[in-house]
């Protein structure tokens, strides 16, 4: 294993309003040019840690205890100035719904060439043509039209695409994609997840990718964390946790998806009992929740 | 199977875009109806002394009180009639536009001002500045606004600078909780965040990210807040604090017919239609316009 690119070891975040624990000793690491599947059920705390690593988690949570050590440097207490290098920069976003994740009031063009005039101090005329060019990278076709259309000018795809494009805009080392392709339909999800396997491919990028749908975690992961309750309770090889997981939730998590060589199996939900087990595992006797 | 759906988008950019733009304004027939009465009226403001037929101020008092034409004894040259001291009512009528206007565009400009840059801090920093803020509107709010304007003028002293600071200070509120909410909202959303993370400053996201998508609903609130300081501005003319009684103004036509309305009514009714009839655009336009222009709702 070579040295994680990101590290992220005994984070612990609470809601500042009933001091709930939201994220619970949560370490993990990803490795360069590796994608990382950050798995569990809505309120597991994935999108915490997506914020939390962008330097972006909302005024009501706060981190307790922990680190997150972006190439070595502890992002907890670097100063401000060298933090603005590292998010939105370094470590970069992909945002979970391409239809809100796009500002309406603005084209595509002023939102695309955003980081590049800020962090690279590009002219409007240079950011364009690297705009054209990033476009052209997430196989847009008329890149001169969609530079100068609105967001509701374009389908869904098209925005996802666009946002890629903006997430790789300042060649970050890390990209956070936060649930990418749940709000996309299944056969536009299967392109752009072959898109941004292809970008991190030829950019060498690290890739976190939040999600609860262990199939797109099988098709692109390499390794894979799973949450519960704002805890790490599984983590290693995609390979190994899909073939052989070990812990009793993930067993039922697998079970729980659908079988495309079985469709009338049906859904099986996890059973209550593993989840009140795993419960108590992690938060302990008399909590939840 | 990708490249058809990339390029699965009809909708034409640039100056087309622009052009279709304009057309759906223009096809917005409550933004034609208002837009186009306000622009005449503008017109007419401007160029008064060349419209006007008499010179408002002359008076005629062999003429005193002559009725609109079409009545008996009406007096030719005199289209809407004479007040009581023989000035001829469509003149004053022209000129008391020019009032009634700068003080539509400039209070309700001023008023959103202030109310837009309190509300999109309040809405963006929240704490203790929301707190302060939100009390504040709470207070205004509380106020009487005839009253506090009253209040106000009395203090600052009559004159027109007096009636648009008075409006703008005590209508800010309206526009300061809008864009406070909205503020808010918008603060949540994924393309502010992703602003946040790449390292903008506030002030940045706040006009570029933000208040370009309030701006639809602040349209249709400043063109309200016109309509309302127009009708405040009669009332304080009515009340005799706003400018000198020189000057024509709608509300200072209104309180002087109010005196002889059961003899010389014109007096009393015209200024009334016009100032009716200028609110009524006022708000049609602010209507048309959010229609139009709100990217969400146009789709």
């Amino acid at each position: 294993m070579t040295a994680p690119i990101l590290s992220i070891s005994g984070l612990s975040v609470v809601s500042e309003f009933d001091a709930r624990p939201i994220l619970r000793h949560v370490s993990l690491d990803l490795e360069p040019g590796r994608t990382l599947g950050l798995v569990g059920e809505s309120g597991a705390g994935k999108s915490t840690i997506a914020k939390a690593l962008l330097g972006v988690l909302p005024r009501t949570v706060r981190i307790t205890e922990g680190e997150i050590l972006f190439e070595g440097r502890n992002l907890r207490i670097l100063a401000r100035r060298e933090l603005r290098a590292i998010f939105g920069d370094a470590i970069a976003l992909v945002p979970q719904d391409p239809m809100t994740a796009l500002n309406p009031g603005r084209r595509i063009e002023a939102q695309l060439t955003d980081g590049l005039r800020l962090r690279r101090g590009l002219s409007a005329g240079a950011a364009r043509v690297r705009a054209l060019e990033l476009l052209a990278e997430v196989s847009i076709a008329e890149p001169e039209r969609v530079l100068s259309a609105y967001p509701h000018q374009l389908s869904g795809g098209m925005r996802q695409r666009v946002l890629i494009a903006a997430a790789f805009a300042l060649e970050p080392k890390v990209i956070v994609a936060d649930e990418p392709t749940t709000a996309l339909d299944v056969t536009v999800q299967k392109q752009i997840l072959r898109l941004i396997r292809g970008l991190q491919a030829a950019h060498r990028t690290a890739v976190i990718f939040v999600t609860h749908d262990l199939g797109v975690v099988a098709r692109i992961c390499d390794r894979v964390t799973l949450l519960f309750a704002g805890s790490v309770i599984e983590s290693g090889l995609t390979a190994d946790i899909l073939s052989a997981p070990r812990h009793a939730y993930t067993r039922a998590l697998i079970a729980a998806g659908p079988r495309y060589d079985r469709p009338d199996a049906g859904l099986k939900p996890v059973p209550e009992a593993v989840v009140a087990q795993t419960w108590l595992e992690v938060a302990g006797p008399g909590r939840q929740g | 199977m990708m490249e058809a759906s990339a390029s699965s988008f009809v909708a034409p950019g640039g100056p087309a875009l622009r052009a279709r733009r304009l057309a759906a304004l223009l096809a917005e027939p409550k933004v034609t109806l208002g837009g186009g009465f306000i622009l005449a009226l503008i017109l007419v403001a401007l160029f008064a002394p060349w419209i006007a037929p008499k010179n408002p101020l002359d008076q005629e008092l062999m003429l005193a009180s002559v009725p609109p034409v079409g009545f008996t004894g009406a007096e030719p040259g005199y289209l809407l009639g004479a007040d009581d001291l023989g000035r001829d009512v469509l003149s004053r009528l022209i000129y008391g536009s020019r009032i009634a206007l700068i003080v539509a565009f400039v209070a309700a400009s001023l008023a959103a001002f202030i109310g837009t840059a309190l509300g999109l801090i309040a809405g963006w920093y929240r704490g203790w500045a929301d707190g302060l803020i939100s009390r504040l509107v709470d207070i205004w709010m509380a106020f009487p606004p005839v009253l506090l304007s009253i209040l106000l003028v009395a203090v600052l002293g009559a004159g027109v600078g007096s009636v648009i600071a008075a409006i703008a200070i005590i209508d800010w509120t309206r526009f300061c909780r809008v864009v406070r909410a909205e503020t808010m909202a918008q603060a949540e959303a994924d393309y502010v965040v992703a602003a946040r993370a790449i390292g903008f400053p506030p002030i940045h996201i706040l006009m570029r990210e933000i208040l370009p998508n309030v701006v639809p609903a602040l349209l249709a609130l400043v063109s309200l807040e016109m309509g309302i300081a127009v009708i405040v501005e009669a009332i304080l003319s009515f009340v005799g604090l706003s400018v000198a009684s020189d000057t024509p103004t709608w509300g200072g036509m209104i309180a002087e017919g109010r005196q002889f309305i059961h003899q010389t009514w014109w007096l009393f009714a015209a200024p009334l239609v016009a100032l009716f009839a200028t609110v009524l655009a006022f708000n049609q336009l602010g209507d048309g316009l959010r229609r139009a222009l709100d990217p969400v709702l146009r789709r």
